[in-house]
């Protein structure tokens, strides 16, 4: 017992030795882990910024990491407004801009309607139809292009944006909503009925009490659906048919796929496309990654 | 107030839902249904041809034999392999980089922002960087990518053949292995149609790049919420750290971990944007995925009928831990209130 007892005050002891003069290895350690990830994670970011900022005689794929010698924005110029080779992605990224901001604010503020409605107006079977209405969230998209295509077609919406727009809204609705319900329930029943004791109905709740406290909810999604939107391939490469109409993931993705385009190029392609999300992600990363546990935790 | 003012309210709830609820029952069930449908037809040409045909399709691809189902079962394999290392290799990044960012760093914020960035980049992107990444270069020429990176440190003995390798690994059947397969009439799983290509260690980095991240924010809101208590009581009766992490924090995060698993698992099954940016099918269908085959069948060869049996096989497989996932969790709401 006296054994066990004199060993922890020497561990203890040591342990402020260590904290006080000596280096804690097993904190420098931890340090050196988390560098070390921390660089293998930027690496990819890395050789982007690196490559695109190379003049074009620099560029050779066996000297990929030397640093540039002479600054050049010139990949950068090649891949928004194209070159003889290859079309710029600049009309591309508006594409994408023309589709993620009406599709994320409509899905958003259906989603705040239906929160609302799931979170505070439960009528029968509201539950089981959330249910249902989660479930979409999860398909393989697979399982709907086929009559997504059919139907686009026969409303006149396939290869345009407006399609686009439509169908981020309508499969963005189950996450929008989720997030919304989430919310609301979070907050006290006991204002509403105080709401309605005072006369209010059902919209003027909604527009007076409800979405004005929804800031929190509004930020998740928006972030959440910009993000998703932005960086969606599938949809965007079923629903347009002509580059005129294609988002920028799918132009880059054509870009990147052509024999003839340089890769510097595709590479100041790539950086274009994740600049937006990127930088979201750089002022509202806490956001991003509270949207993250918001959207997947509880069902 | 009223019956008659709450009866005309709930009519406005229930009228309020009503464009996404029935958006959701044509676009969702309706389509899946209409899908389903196309999948019993005859319908392989550009111009739509529903006649039934039963089960026909069915059999082509789940039991024909032919080169349909010969590279069905090479997506199977694909998506066998590497879903078991996917979730091997993102549970355990995610988890050990949520207790690196958890064990109080200066520049913790920094770290985990790092960390999780890759998750604001679309999987276009990502395939783009690391296909270049991954391009091995040649004998001749040298070294390209992380092969020349490795050649600078001194590690050039390290050249993999990355995604344009179509080696795929098995269990032969000369090995004692192998040969105790044999001898239970299982000679089938010592064959290369059960196996891991190479090339997915490729898709398998650059996954894991993009979603390790995601993983860590999940865990470590799930460490957040553990009382430190419980932490300090279990260090106070003179737990090492590795017993708290192994006792306390790896049993309380089960839930978590569920739900890391679901996620991973959906993600696994529907794999489609960065093979496409990455890779395509990759050499002798080595980085084949069934969305990628879905969409070659559907899109580019016009067999609708073929694509749409795909499509509900994914279906299947996504609801079948899609649908055990809702329940456990809208039950636990539930038990919540």
């Amino acid at each position: 017992m006296s054994m066990t007892l004199r060993t922890t005050s020497i561990d203890s002891a040591s342990h402020v030795t260590r904290n006080n003069r000596g280096i804690n290895w097993g904190r420098l350690l931890l340090y050196m882990i988390a560098v070390i990830f921390a660089a293998a994670y930027l690496l990819p970011i890395f050789l982007l910024v690196l490559t695109g900022l190379k003049s074009q005689g620099e560029v050779s794929l066996y000297d990929m990491w030397a640093l540039p010698r002479n600054l050049s924005l010139q990949s950068f110029v090649d891949a928004w407004k194209g070159s003889p080779i290859a079309a710029g992605l600049g009309p591309n990224f508006i594409n994408s801009f023309l589709v993620v901001v009406p599709a994320t604010l409509i899905s958003s503020l259906m989603g705040a309607i239906n929160g609302y409605v799931f979170s505070k107006w439960k009528f029968r079977g509201a539950d089981l139809i959330f249910a249902l209405m989660l479930f979409g969230m999860f398909i393989p998209y697979q399982s709907i292009l086929i009559p997504l295509v059919r139907t686009l077609n026969f409303m006149g919406l396939y290869g345009s944006l407006t399609g686009l727009v439509f169908v981020h809204i309508v499969y963005g609705l189950p996450f929008c909503t989720l997030i919304f319900r989430n919310y609301y329930a979070s907050l006290p029943d006991e204002m509403i009925e105080a709401a309605k004791i005072d006369g209010a109905h059902f919209f003027n709740i909604f527009t007076h009490i409800m979405l004005p406290l929804s800031g929190p909810a509004f930020v998740l999604t928006m972030i959440g659906q910009f993000s998703n939107i932005w960086n969606d391939f599938l949809f965007a490469v079923v629903v347009t048919n002509s580059p005129a109409s294609q988002p920028i993931t799918v132009a880059l993705n054509n870009l990147a796929g052509s024999f003839s385009v340089e890769w510097n190029v595709q590479f100041a392609g790539a950086l274009i496309a994740a600049l937006p999300t990127l930088l979201v992600f750089i002022f509202l990363g806490r956001f991003f990654a509270r949207g993250l546990v918001a959207g997947s935790i509880k069902g | 107030m009223t019956n008659k003012q709450e009866g005309w309210e709930r009519w406005a709830a229930i009228l309020a839902v009503t464009p996404s609820v029935l958006a959701i029952a044509v676009f969702v069930y309706g389509f899946i249904g209409w899908t389903v449908f196309v999948s019993f037809t005859k319908w392989v040409t550009a111009r739509p041809d529903y006649t039934f045909v039963g089960l026909a399709n069915y059999q082509r691809i789940l039991l024909g034999g032919g080169i349909d189902s010969q590279r069905f079962y090479i997506d199977i394999r694909n998506l066998i392999g590497f879903t078991v290392l996917f979730l091997i290799c993102n549970i355990v990044l995610g988890f050990g980089l949520a207790l690196l960012v958890d064990s109080r760093l200066r520049g913790e914020h920094f770290f985990q922002s790092v960390y999780l960035m890759p998750y604001a980049v679309s999987a276009i992107v990502t395939g783009v960087v690391w296909r270049w990444l991954f391009t091995p270069g040649t004998q001749q020429l040298g070294a390209t990518g992380v092969n020349k990176l490795f050649e600078s440190i001194g590690l050039g003995f390290i050249h993999p053949r990355w995604w344009t390798d179509p080696t795929v690994w098995y269990i032969h059947p000369d090995t004692m292995l192998g040969g105790f397969l044999n001898d239970l009439h299982l000679g089938f799983f010592t064959t290369a149609n059960w196996g891991l290509p190479v090339a997915t260690f490729s898709i398998l980095i650059a996954t894991t790049w993009l979603l390790s991240g995601n993983v860590m924010v999940l865990y470590l809101a799930g460490i957040r919420a553990i009382p430190t208590e419980l932490r300090e009581a279990a260090i106070v009766d003179g737990a090492t750290q590795w017993q708290v992490v192994r006792h306390i924090y790896i049993p309380i995060l089960t839930p978590v971990t569920l739900t890391v698993v679901f996620i991973l698992l959906n993600v696994a099954i529907r794999l489609y944007d960065l093979t496409v940016a990455m890779t395509g099918k990759g050499p002798g269908f080595s980085t084949d995925t069934l969305a990628f085959n879905m969409f070659e069948t559907t899109f580019r060869s016009g067999r609708f009928a073929h694509g749409a049996v795909l499509a509900v096989v994914m279906l299947i497989f996504v609801s079948a831990i899609v649908i055990p996932y809702l329940r456990y969790n809208l039950r636990l709401e539930e038990t919540d209130r």
